[in-house]
């Protein structure tokens, strides 16, 4: 989780990552941001998310994020 | 609702025959590979429950991959096949003319004769609706459609026909296969949205049109300070038309009961360009990022180019490559989606350049805000409206002048030619409308701007119905006197059609 929010903060350091719950659903994350955070999740993580998994409900908080990353690492297992 | 696809195919059949063939052509396809892969994913699904235990993980790996490669074959069939079919009745002659320039700069030799096609009306709009539904379902988001007759429906549905919007499945169908009873309420509410368009459309939109073609006709003469004035009426007339037809077309829907979703948030409210294309023709914006955007931003090869960007050019440059070469593409695409010329594509890629400068200076904005506290004042906010209006509707000139070499000449000329002198009444009379018409057109405008600014705080229409009778009686038959009155009618007008029917 550490490892995610310094990506996320990186994005945007005015932001608090551990509270905000509205990252795409308030506007914070756009489609770029998007974008930029699933190349760095690769990078770190080494798991893929395809574009059917860019939704709102997966990238509205560092929580939802980190979710779908432990998802797609358990379903490699 | 099967009297409601009758209506729908009437409409088409009334505008031209032929353009049911072509329409049945993309129903018919899209509803049977989408079926196919919509039960090839169930039956794999129920199949893969039980039997899950008995394979190892390498096996399960190997068998999801075959049963996705299978629903991969369908699913680009059909997609390839549409888009084909709309790159071919769109773009063909684009791309003859485009052959002939490069064949006549070596010597103007075996010039290729352009061909005679048809382009149905709103083949664009009902492809990506189509492309946008096959996509979901291929990405499981939901199952297919059973019934040709409801999904039939779904693609040609009347009132978007014209111009849009472009609806998800997931969002029209929950009001569209309902059954509806006549309901006062809703009836109301999509007339009193109906006439709303109109008055736009009539009112505004085609008077301010007659000026607009006098300035793009007379360019020799119009130019310096006309062209700016040229720009802004476009800007005016073309917000008018279009959110007007939007009006027109959410209106008809929702006095059937029927839900279609917003395509404006009154984007010329925007601090900036970004946020203007997430307030202006919504739906399209919201299905090049869905369905092309992302696709290429997450695909595979985006990936390994991210990587190894990163590994070149250090992270800070390296990550930037995958956003912009998306939105290069999706830009381009966006350009050549609008017309088949290249004024289309420069304006598509100029919105891409405008983009990304601001991207880029968005530290710069940090660090000015940091020093200057101005953000959030009425003046600042004024200024970031001004700026959106600006170089919107710079770009705009060349979707105005339809000619690249000409718009950046005549752009320039603001600059290079415009002078007080050109500050006359006269030749603004001289463009075909009287001092009356721009009178119209002004207070238009004020309407168009007050509703704008009461809608910050809520619909206009809820207002409106909690109003009593008398009041309510007033504003509608106002309105519906004014466009009666004002609009644009008689010797010198004709009800222009939709400028987004050609998309």
């Amino acid at each position: 989780m550490n490892e995610l929010i310094e990506i996320l903060n990186d994005l945007h350091p005015e932001v608090d990552f551990t509270t905000e719950k509205g990252l795409v659903t308030g506007g914070i994350l756009d489609s770029f941001d998007i974008v930029s955070l699933i190349s760095e999740i690769n990078e770190e993580f080494d798991v893929t998310i395809g574009a059917a998994e860019l939704t709102p409900e997966n990238f509205d908080s560092a929580e939802t994020i980190y979710a779908l990353i432990k998802a797609k690492l358990d379903d490699e297992d | 609702m099967p009297f409601l696809l009758l209506a729908s195919y009437a409409f088409y059949f009334i505008a031209d025959p032929r353009y049911l063939i072509f329409i049945a052509i993309t129903t018919v396809s899209t509803f049977f590979a989408a079926k196919a892969i919509s039960d090839k994913k169930v039956s794999f699904d129920v199949w893969f429950k039980e039997h899950k235990k008995e394979y190892e993980k390498e096996e399960r790996k190997a068998l999801k991959a075959k049963e996705h490669a299978a629903e991969k074959k369908i699913f680009l069939c059909c997609l390839l096949f549409n888009l084909g079919f709309l790159a071919v009745t769109k773009y063909t002659n684009f791309t003859i003319a485009n052959i002939n320039n490069i064949i006549g700069a070596f010597g103007n030799q075996g010039q290729i004769s352009f061909v005679d096609l048809i382009i149905p009306m709103g083949i664009s709009f009902y492809t990506f609706q189509s492309m946008g539904y096959l996509i979901d379902v291929y990405n499981g988001k939901f199952e297919a459609q059973k019934n040709l007759i409801k999904f039939a429906l779904f693609v040609s549905f009347f009132p978007q026909l014209v111009q849009g919007p472009i609806s998800r499945y997931a969002d029209l169908s929950q009001t569209l296969y309902e059954e509806h009873r006549f309901d006062w309420h809703t009836v109301s509410f999509g007339l009193e949205r109906i006439l709303w368009g109109f008055f736009k459309k009539l009112v505004i939109a085609d008077r301010i049109l007659v000026p607009v073609k006098a300035i793009i006709a007379n360019t020799d003469s119009y130019n310096g300070f006309y062209a700016f004035v040229g720009a802004m009426f476009y800007a005016l007339e073309l917000y008018a038309d279009f959110t007007g037809g939007i009006d027109i077309t959410i209106g008809v829907a929702e006095t059937m009961g029927i839900k279609v979703t917003e395509n404006f948030n009154r984007p010329y409210f925007s601090k900036n360009i970004k946020e203007y294309w997430n307030r202006w023709h919504i739906t399209m914006g919201t299905w090049f990022t869905d369905y092309i955007f992302y696709p290429i931003s997450a695909s595979q090869f985006m990936m390994k180019l991210s990587k190894k960007s990163r590994a070149r050019l250090g992270n800070n440059l390296g990550k930037r490559v995958p956003v912009y070469l998306s939105s290069f593409i999706v830009w381009f695409t966006t350009g050549i989606w609008h017309g088949a010329s290249w004024n289309f594509i420069v304006w598509g890629l100029g919105n891409f350049v405008v983009i990304m400068i601001s991207q880029e200076l968005e530290p710069f904005y940090r660090w000015f805000h940091s020093k200057v506290n101005v953000a959030g004042t009425l003046g600042w906010k004024v200024f970031q409206i001004i700026r959106t209006v600006l170089i919107m509707s710079s770009l705009r000139m060349f979707d105005c002048y339809r000619d690249v070499p000409l718009t950046f000449k005549m752009f320039g000329s603001i600059f290079t030619q415009s002078s007080l002198s050109q500050l006359s009444a006269e030749v603004f009379i001289g463009m075909g409308i009287t001092a009356y018409d721009y009178l119209v057109v002004f207070i238009g405008m004020l309407v168009l701007v007050s509703v704008s600014l009461i809608q910050r705080s809520g619909s206009v229409r809820e207002k409106i119905a909690t109003k009593a009778a008398p009041v309510r009686f007033i504003i509608w038959y106002g309105l519906f006197m004014a466009t009666v009155i004002f609009g644009a009618y008689g010797i010198g007008y004709s009800a222009s059609q939709f400028i987004y029917n050609q998309f």
